[in-house]
């Protein structure tokens, strides 16, 4: 009788449903007097009422509960009510002093059930408790495998059933359940309980969870045979059940011959991708048979459709057998050739992976993408793969035919790793250096691939790459140690032609060395010429000149001269013996350095030093010579080539010593355009060119900048270096100082393997006598965690659908893995 | 051992009981296919890469002692490997005294000697030789037998006629389940009525174990027939409980020594399992029962006071050593090859001339820092080279590769990380003593490169070809189920308490940091994105700083706008060796 007089307010229910989603009733809470509340009453209306103290701010948290459950009841036609016992107007609903909390559910007047407050803990509990109460008939609450066979006998040709197991009355998934049975618990059996036990005893293996399982007993006509079973797997919330169910009710399988991209069925509505099985007439019978099948499985997850190859007018490229139609709007159907029912089903499978997951896209976009190439010479290697480059300029060695080949002539190798991105950044420059050298060196130009001839790498003590040696006849193999890049190495060769120190004969032919007539085509390579100058007596120091020469062989030119009549040449030089002479070959000078009695590793230092310019034009390539005298750098930024006064006014104090904690220099931003980069990190706003600056690298890393309305004359700029020696300057900015972290965070594999540790851990499970089987359903349950928990799989997924080349390359992979 | 000995110009002699090297070849395996892969082609140049594939070849800096030089064949012959066996030691000139059999081994205590004793050796003749280190590398020679009653009537794998016309329409029982269980089932396979095998648990399939040790699909011949219900058949019981006894027709039938306990009966009156149990499978008389159980160590030589005792429970036939190779019970005495698989049985390629060849070097390495001060080889780079040369080795290092878990790479950070030390080849159960044994020092925390596979993915129960066994993307790469590398990092070298209570199923002990590379369906791991990066971003994060590779023109505004510099620009640019570019690259 109840439930007769319940179904009248259950008109209407797609309206109830679309008002769940859409949350459109307003409603709050109202507050009556016990007398005012019962005239309200409707009969046959639902109603729950909290009777309580007026005032008593005890329960306010409930209250807050009850407030929001006002909303959804409503939709359920149920109204809510708090009733102020007041003293004048007590109820014998109102109840005593000390348990004043009670909320009752009446149907008109008559009471359906009391409730303790504390059944109605949150405003799920409420939702729940109050439907439960109400479609008493609707839901079956059972606690024993027998209550179930009972009821599943019972409708067996008539209806199905809809059995969940939630793991206690008033959870939100109890709410949910309670939901769809107010919507279709006319039309199904809905069937609850709360017993592990049961779920156990129909064969669920996760018993920590909800589930709902549909029976489908309607379709039964042969008593004995058991109603089939369908398990829900997404989580237990009302839009899922709905979903679940409207997907129960839709026909098994449908045949269709239209296009796949025109078809649409209740699945697509709700979001699930569609399979079409192609048939043909001759086969048919095994084809339904097959889809019948794939449709069992994929109850509740897609939509399965049976499209008939010789009635269809679309064209289906021959051998595709299935065909996959995503849910989203305007995705191009997919034909797919799979042998395997299993196929299809994982592919389904994984594709509500994706689904899932693209919810949390949003949150998860503004996390660095860890595979981003950051590394520039590896992103311009990879960018530029494709470029063939002429490696027959060079010649590529072997294990065979290294040894015969650096024997036969002079050889440069270069020895490279095929995977590495520095060594082919720079096989780069030595193919144009190749292309730079063509036909004109008796040098050759060689390579070996270390990724493929690693032994002999190991041989030649190559244990870092790239590495570049110049193996010549009956010496030593020498490795080259500056810029890897075409010029320097250019140089580096040509300079290799003479063998340093060059033995100079004659005065006349010291001359000539000196003032570049000598070595005409190399002077371009190095701007200056040593020439050591020694009695022929002095055998130690010129040994270890000769020793420095050889050590900076193909870096510098340098001569040796010490015949008899060496006083010739000292005497217009104005040096003293043993010295060295330098000639400038673009200024045109010629200066002497005494040398004292120096070990070679000091005469490097000392020609090295001397190579240095007092006004230099600073570029990639010599500011890290520069940088070796640890003092703080003058720097004039300059538009083009600089302005010869600036010029002069600088050397003018460089000579009178004004310059000497400084490494005065000068930039030309159209050489070096990296100078722009350094002018933004300096200046806050871009002051016009020329720009002066000192910067104190070495210490403290402040920047300071002359002043730009100031004329670069020398008397201002001496002036403002006195001020900035007194500290009467105040920096433009300082540089930082930390040091260079990684970029971005590596994946914490370690936390991962705990993270998934910690979901299973490795427990003794004492129903398992087999240890084999055991270990398997853990595997199992493991595989199964892995995708659905697993927070790093989310990340996976994403990256796959950014459309972006190597995404794309990684997709295909993955489906052509090891098939 | 005995060429890396040479090469090092040590004082030693190697004695061998047969007129030649590689003697056990010359009779086993019994049906003379090694089941040792000879893979002549990789498509690669690189030797050591080729070394991965090569499972015979014995390490020497000569190519033409290669075993492909030796057989063509893909399982070759085991007389082709007594005649490279044979070559290697001609050709090498190794110090072997053939023809002599040391019968007694024993202890002389000497304070002046290396390790505080000498051993003595006697051979056939009564000679002694003394020797500070001894190398004991005499294999497994000693037959497993297991006693039970009626064992006397059963065949040995070792004397067995190898020739199926005498097997000819024969009811066979094989007790064991190995190699030569099924390579002798092989043999006979066409022959038989049937073949039963017999054994204590169920059969070790290679390719689900990853152990090379297992069962071999090229042997496996008999379970194909076996599934296929073609009258083969594969039983598991433990042997001890059985008994064989033998009727008037002089068939064997298989009872349990239970029934045989219960009185004195004669032969056909003894309880048969069948009488009791009408479908006890084994219900069958046997025309031949074989017995393929194994190999033990022959420990009979050894005199007590060296202490040499057998393995735990579950490598008894091997002799106790640590995983330094070192007996437990007397410094000095290392035991070397097939006998020294008690370190690795079951899980790598120990017992194995392709695993073993290795362990030896290591052994070497060991000796020549112990008694030599030559510390273990080294290369010393800057760091800004690290991530190449740990991509440089797990794309070509066979020791990593063949002796997975149980050698790997080690390397030592130098103070405040801008330079390191890279060992190769390191025994990784021996990590606690790595200072001692390589005379390198680890103050400043180090990385363990070691090959792995992943974790639930070897056993003989283990379904190797499930759907989705292998990982293509970077994030699942610790859930790579294929051999593939990883990295530990840790911050101090662990002790030893944590290397031997190190969690279940770990190589190593809990690092402070792990990265696993991603299992590559090529063993190519040097994909720019899929393998460098994240291996980059790994070391980047456990040393704290930024390894990224720069052009010249990017230090060059580094160097003008910060007070430091990134590692690569530091150790090339700032020493005017920067990396210029080109043109089409920038």
């Amino acid at each position: 009788m109840m439930s007769s007089s319940f179904n009248l307010f259950r008109v209407g229910i797609s309206f109830v449903m679309m008002c769940i989603f859409c949350k459109s009733a307003v409603g709050s809470l109202s507050e009556l007097s016990p007398q005012k509340y019962f005239s309200t009453l409707q009969p046959g209306k639902a109603s729950l009422a909290y009777f309580c103290q007026a005032d008593s701010p005890r329960n306010s948290v409930f209250l807050e509960e009850l407030n929001e459950a006002v909303k959804p009841l409503q939709d359920y036609g149920i109204s809510v009510a708090k009733v102020n016992c007041v003293k004048e107007e007590t109820s014998r609903y109102c109840g005593k002093e000390k348990d004043l909390m009670k909320a009752y559910l009446f149907r008109g007047n008559i009471v359906l059930r009391e409730f303790p407050p504390d059944t109605l803990f949150d405003v799920n509990a409420i939702v729940a408790h109050v439907l439960f109460a109400l479609l008493f008939n609707e839901v079956k609450y059972i606690s024993t495998l027998e209550d179930l066979q009972n009821i599943e006998s019972a409708l067996k040709g008539k209806a199905s059933i809809a059995f969940s197991y939630v793991r206690a009355i008033g959870t939100p998934e109890h709410r949910a359940v309670m939901e769809a049975a107010f919507v279709y618990g006319t039309t199904y059996q809905f069937v609850l309980t709360t017993e592990t036990a049961l779920l156990e005893s129909i064969g669920t293996e996760d018993i920590e969870n909800e589930h709902l399982y549909f029976f489908h007993c309607k379709q039964v006509l042969d008593l004995t045979e058991q109603c089939r079973r369908t398990l829900m797997e997404p989580p237990l919330t009302t839009l899922n059940i709905h979903r679940f169910i409207k997907t129960m009710e839709a026909p098994l399988l449908t045949e269709v011959a239209e296009d796949p991209q025109q078809v649409s069925t209740v699945h697509l509505q709700l979001g699930l991708p569609l399979v079409f099985i192609v048939s043909q007439q001759a086969t048919y019978e095994a084809d339904r048979r097959t889809a019948e099948w794939v449709a069992w499985r994929l109850l509740g997850k897609a939509g399965v459709l049976l499209l008939l190859r010789d009635s269809s007018e679309v064209d289906i490229p021959q051998h595709a057998n299935v065909v996959f139609r995503r849910a989203e709007e305007g995705v191009q159907v997919e034909f797919l050739v799979l042998h395997d029912v299993d196929l299809i089903i994982s592919r389904v499978e994984s594709n509500m992976h994706i689904e899932e997951i693209q919810e949390d896209e949003d949150e998860d976009m503004a996390s660095p993408d860890m595979d981003i190439q950051d590394d520039e010479v590896a992103e311009t290697v990879y960018r530029d793969r494709k470029r063939r480059l002429p490696l027959e300029l060079t010649v590529e060695l072997t294990e065979e035919t290294f040894n015969t080949t650096v024997v036969a002539s002079d050889s440069i190798v270069l020895f490279y790793a095929g995977w590495q991105a520095v060594s082919m950044a720079f096989l780069q420059s030595y193919i144009d250096l190749a292309i730079k050298l063509k036909g004109t060196s008796t040098m050759l130009l060689a390579r070996v691939n270390c990724a493929d001839w690693s032994d002999l790498c190991t041989k030649q003590k190559v244990t870092e790459f790239p590495v570049v040696k110049m193996y010549k006849e009956g010496k030593t193999p020498v490795s080259y140690t500056g810029m890897l890049g075409t010029e320097d190495l250019l140089k580096f060769i040509q300079l290799n032609r003479i063998s340093c120190p060059v033995n100079i004969t004659s005065v006349q032919e010291a001359e000539e060395y000196l003032n570049g007539e000598l070595h005409k085509d190399l002077i371009s390579y190095s701007s200056v010429s040593v020439l050591g100058l020694f009695s022929p007596n002095m055998t130690t120091v010129k040994e270890d000149f000769t020793e420095a020469g050889n050590c900076l062989k193909g870096y510098v030119i340098t001569g040796i001269y010490s015949e008899e009549d060496v006083l010739i040449l000292s005497n217009k030089y104005a040096a003293t013996l043993p010295a060295l002479l330098l000639a400038r070959h673009k200024e045109g000078k010629i200066e002497s350095i005494p040398l004292a009695n120096s070990p070679a590793q000091d005469i490097v230092q000392i020609i090295t030093n001397a190579l240095l310019e007092t006004f230099p034009e600073i570029t990639v390539e010599n500011l890290p010579i520069y940088l070796r005298l640890q003092k703080p750098l003058l720097i004039l930024f300059s538009e083009g080539s600089i302005n010869p006064q600036y010029k002069k006014a600088m050397l003018t104090l460089a000579k009178n010593k004004h310059l000497d904690s400084l490494t005065p220099c000068w930039l030309n931003l159209k050489n070096t355009p990296a100078g722009q980069g350094i002018l933004q990190a300096y200046f806050d706003a871009l002051p016009p060119l020329p720009l002066l600056v000192v910067v104190n690298l070495h210490s403290g890393g402040q920047v300071f900048a002359f002043p730009s309305d100031q004329a670069i004359t020398e008397q201002n700029l001496l002036l403002w270096l006195k001020k900035l020696e007194a500290g009467l300057e105040s920096h433009i900015t300082v540089l930082p100082a930390q040091e260079w972290k990684p970029p971005l965070p590596a994946y914490d594999f370690l936390s991962m393997m705990d993270a998934a540790a910690s979901h299973h851990p490795t427990r003794k499970d004492p129903e398992c006598t087999k240890e084999t089987d055991a270990s398997e359903k853990d595997k199992k349950q493991e595989d199964k965690s892995a995708i659905r928990k697993e927070p790093i799989e989310t990340l996976r997924i994403k990256h796959w659908n950014r459309s972006n080349w190597f995404k794309g390359g990684k997709s295909f992979r993955h489906d052509n893995k090891e098939l | 051992m005995a060429y890396f000995l040479q090469r090092a110009g040590r004082d030693y002699a190697v004695f061998e009981r047969a007129p030649r090297p590689g003697s056990f070849f010359t009779r086993y395996p019994r049906h003379r296919q090694l089941i040792s892969i000879n893979k002549r082609h990789t498509g690669k140049a690189n030797a050591e890469f080729n070394l991965r594939h090569d499972w015979n070849s014995l390490l020497s800096h000569d190519p033409r002692l290669l075993f492909r030089h030796y057989s063509r064949a893909y399982f070759p012959d085991a007389g082709d490997m007594v005649r490279y066996l044979g070559d290697f030691a001609q050709r090498l000139g190794l110090h072997v005294l053939y023809n002599t059999t040391i019968t007694h081994v024993t202890l002389h205590k000497a304070r002046q000697a290396w390790n505080g004793h000498y051993f003595i050796l006697t051979d056939q003749m009564g000679h002694t030789h003394q020797c500070s280190v001894l190398l004991v590398a005499t294999g497994l020679s000693v037959p497993n037998q297991v006693d039970f009653p009626g064992s006397e009537y059963v065949e040995g794998y070792e004397s067995v006629s190898v020739d199926p016309e005498d097997f000819e329409g024969q009811n066979v029982l094989i007790l064991g389940r190995g190699n030569s269980a099924f390579e002798t089932a092989e043999n006979i396979l066409g022959v038989t009525n049937f073949i039963h095998m017999l054994s204590r648990s169920r059969v070790r399939l290679s390719w689900a174990t990853h152990y090379v040790g297992d069962l071999r699909a090229i042997n496996n011949g008999l379970l194909d027939t076996y599934q296929l219900k073609s009258l083969d058949g594969l039983l598991e019981s433990d042997l001890t409980d059985l008994a064989i006894v033998k009727d008037r027709e002089g068939k064997f039938h298989v009872t349990l020594k239970f029934f045989l306990e219960e009185g004195n009966q004669s032969a056909d009156a003894v309880t048969l399992p069948q009488d009791d149990n009408d479908n006890f499978a084994m219900r069958v008389a046997y025309d031949r029962v074989i017995r393929c159980l194994g190999w033990n160590f022959d420990f009979s030589i050894f005199n007590k006071s060296l202490r040499l005792s057998s393995g735990g429970e579950f490598s008894k036939k091997y002799p106790l050593i640590k995983a330094s190779y070192e007996s437990k019970g007397s410094r000095g005495l290392f035991v070397l090859g097939t006998a020294s698989h008690s370190v690795d049985y079951r899980k790598s390629a120990g017992g194995f001339i392709h695993g073993f060849r290795y362990t030896v070097r290591a052994v070497h390495r060991l000796l020549e820092h112990r008694h030599h001060g030559v510390a273990w080889p080294s290369t010393e780079l800057p760091t800004s080279q690290l991530t190449s040369a740990i991509v440089r080795r797990v794309n070509e290092a066979s020791g990593l590769y063949q002796m997975f878990s149980v050698l790997a790479d080690v390397v030592l950070l130098k103070e405040n990380a801008t330079a390191f030390e890279y060992l190769e080849e390191f025994p990784v159960q021996m990590l606690a003593q790595l200072e001692t044994i390589t005379g390198r020092k680890a103050r400043h925390g180090l990385f363990v490169i070691d090959m792995e596979y992943g974790r639930n993915f070897s056993g003989p129960d283990k379904d190797v070809f499930f759907y989705d066994r292998s990982v293509g993307h970077t994030e699942d790469a610790w859930r790579s189920n294929f051999l593939h590398p990883v990295v530990y990092y840790y911050r101090h070298l662990p002790t030893e308490q944590e290397v031997r209570f190190r969690p279940a199923g770990w190589a190593l002990p809990r690092p402070t940091a792990i990265h696993h590379v991603v299992e590559d369906f090529l063993t190519d791991w040097t994909a720019p994105v899929g393998h460098i990066l994240p291996l980059r971003r790994f070391l980047e994060n456990c040393l704290d700083t930024d390894l990224r590779s720069f052009y010249a023109e990017s230090c060059f505004l580094f160097a003008l706008t910060h007070q430091k510099l990134p590692p690569f620009c530091q150790q090339g640019y700032l020493r005017a060796q920067g990396l210029v570019g080109t043109e089409s690259l920038r």
